[in-house]
């Protein structure tokens, strides 16, 4: 093969091209994890993971219901008001404890999914999020979110990024040539 | 294809792993390679068919080689770029 540029190539530079803004849509996936649903949480990590795999940049912005998935096993009860406490018992935090957004039954749903998971060898969502973090997969808390339900720094796991606000995570949203809200 | 040129210096077992576990153990065998090093990637999961080539695409190294062994084993050889 000569080095001469192929079609995908050119394809490629093109897309690299600054857009009006000036802003370079970098080779990057940003998902914006929204969900706190099992499996919600679950093909989130799992493509974060794939992109950082493939030598892509790969960052998930945690707000809302997602945010849940990133607290520490063992913390219960989190938040200053009673309810922001009734809120973290409601959603028991980490991947571990997420809910199935279908198919839950009381908790039998996501032990039948991880029995299968376990069965053909498919990485859990705990597990997922350790190969994440590990293959440097930005993970980054959002700033408002952790105020209103009442996360703090150190409820959630260690190795993440900085919590940011929304204007951050669009300027993630904009130089990523993928976003995807789970 | 470009030639092959020299010998498999690393062998990545990824039997037994599904989605996405291949990719990541290869990724991470691929850090402490060289460029241009000669890789193989021996995989059971049948996923790993399409993956493999699609992830060489989106990395820019290069597979080589892809087929499966008597035993129903895939087998991929990759260069780093």
């Amino acid at each position: 093969m000569t080095d001469e540029p192929t079609d995908e190539l050119t394809q490629l530079l093109d897309q690299a091209a600054p857009t009006d803004d000036g802003l370079n849509k970098e080779n990057k996936i940003t998902i914006i994890a929204w969900g706190g649903d099992l499996d919600r949480i679950w093909p989130t990590l799992i493509l974060s993971t794939t992109a950082a795999a493939s030598g892509m940049e790969a960052s998930v912005f945690f707000t809302f219901w997602g945010l849940f998935t990133l607290v520490k096993p063992g913390v219960r009860i989190t938040g200053d008001n009673w309810m922001q406490k009734m809120l973290s018992v409601m959603n028991p935090g980490n991947p571990s404890k997420a809910k199935l957004s279908r198919y839950h039954f009381a908790g039998a749903g996501p032990g039948m999914m991880k029995k299968l998971a376990r069965d053909y060898k498919t990485p859990l969502p705990s597990e997922l999020l350790e190969m994440a973090r590990d293959m440097g997969v930005r993970l980054i808390p959002c700033q408002m979110t952790m105020d209103l339900l009442g996360l703090k720094r150190e409820d959630l796991i260690d190795g993440l990024e900085e919590p940011i606000g929304a204007a951050t995570a669009l300027l993630e949203m904009k130089t990523a040539a993928i976003q995807l809200f789970i | 294809m470009d030639v092959i040129t020299g010998t498999v210096t690393r062998t990545v077992d990824a039997r037994g792993q599904s989605c996405p576990g291949p990719l990541v153990t290869l990724a991470k065998a691929l850090k402490d390679a060289a460029r241009g090093d000669l890789l193989e990637l021996l995989a059971t999961d049948p996923g790993s068919r399409s993956d493999v080539p699609s992830w060489a695409t989106i990395s820019g190294n290069h597979l080589l080689e892809a087929g499966e062994l008597e035993d129903g084993t895939f087998r991929y050889v990759i260069r780093k770029a």
